[in-house]
């Protein structure tokens, strides 16, 4: 293999990203579609994708619009639908506070569930690579510009692929972050904190902007704590996975 | 209500939440405790996003049966991650298993 460079690094993220790209596009669709019934004119709903780029508070706000809410509300309700992000950027700080601002700046973001996973995966397995931020812009770039295109597509041609969220193209996301987490459930704390989360979940799964899954990871992290002083001896971040 | 002012002010909101952290960068240091609770997220908030899509996904109550192709598809990848320790593999087999599944079996 010869030595990865900024282009190569580039496209391995963009290729590890591939199958939650694919999952993504019936969403970007459907948002796109959407927009004109919620009372945003089309360019607004791309203005939307192109500065906001978070899916689920994107159609939480569409809906909000049009159920006439306020701002405050709405600029609210993003905040919490995204507060996520904040324990995704705090996980993966360590291998990025070095990067030069214009790249922290652009990296966060181009911060997504979909690259979070991708990312806390490579830089597990490669820690301090040095080509890791190009990696990061390779997918965090092709989830952004996939966005884009398919939001563009559901403005322009939304009503001509009904059913299409029926497909099951999202399963592309589950089986991705199955194969990222599987792995990674070598210790008994992990797997109890995995558990717990899953569980969790699950009971939480009808509370509204995704406070469910927030206390579920917030359930899991201290399910995982716990175990981890029951029973010393857990398998380490530097454990090779392969 | 001035729409491209909602936009822009979610841009904003979501942006301040999602680079916050990484333009802080070396300003922000974690204690011990809070480091170790990090090490936890991938494997909580993934897990936790996966278990509802594939116990219901027609958020519809609990689909506990062969005849949700989510399910059969998400065992399937665990016994395949398990087995053979290979992240594409798991993937492809997994999506092999789901559409073999909701188009052949169940169609």
């Amino acid at each position: 293999m010869s030595a990865p460079n900024a282009f190569t690094s580039m496209a391995a993220g963009a290729r590890d990203t591939l199958p939650m790209i694919v999952g993504a596009s019936p969403f970007g669709l459907i948002f796109g579609s959407l927009v004109a019934g919620s009372g945003l004119l089309p360019w607004q709903g791309q203005a939307m994708s192109l500065a906001v780029f978070a899916g689920s508070s994107q159609f939480i706000a569409l809906s909000l619009v049009a159920g006439q809410a306020g701002l405050v509300v709405i600029w609210l309700t993003t905040f919490i639908v995204n507060l996520r992000h904040v324990l995704y950027a705090a996980t993966l700080l360590p291998d990025v506070a070095h990067l030069p601002a214009r790249w922290r700046w652009l990296l966060g973001f181009l911060l997504t569930d979909e690259s979070f996973a991708v990312m806390s995966g490579y830089y597990r397995r490669n820690p301090k690579a040095p080509l890791g931020h190009w990696y990061f812009l390779g997918s965090g770039l092709s989830m952004y510009l996939n966005w884009q295109l398919w939001t563009l597509l559901g403005l322009l041609f939304g009503a001509a692929f009904p059913g299409l969220e029926k497909l099951g193209l999202d399963f592309a996301m589950v089986a991705t972050f199955i194969a990222i987490v599987v792995p990674l459930l070598c210790s008994v704390p992990r797997l109890g904190a995995a558990l717990a989360a899953g569980a969790l979940a699950y009971v939480f799964q009808a509370l509204p902007y995704k406070l469910g899954l927030l206390a579920a990871v917030a359930g899991g992290v201290l399910v995982g704590l716990v175990l981890t002083r029951w029973r010393a001896g857990a398998c380490g971040l530097e454990e090779a996975p392969r | 209500m001035n729409l491209t002012i909602m936009v822009l002010g979610m841009a904003v909101v979501t942006f301040a939440v999602k680079a916050g952290m990484f333009i802080l960068g070396e300003r922000v240091a974690f204690p011990p405790l809070l480091r170790e609770g990090l090490s936890f997220v991938p494997v909580t908030v993934l897990t936790a996003i996966v278990v509802p899509m594939v116990l219901s996904p027609h958020n519809a109550g609990l689909e506990l049966t062969w005849r949700n192709p989510q399910l059969v598809a998400a065992v399937a990848a665990i016994a395949v991650s398990l087995i053979f320790r290979r992240q594409l593999l798991t993937i492809v087999a997994a999506l092999a298993v789901f559409f073999t599944w909701q188009l052949g079996v169940l169609g």
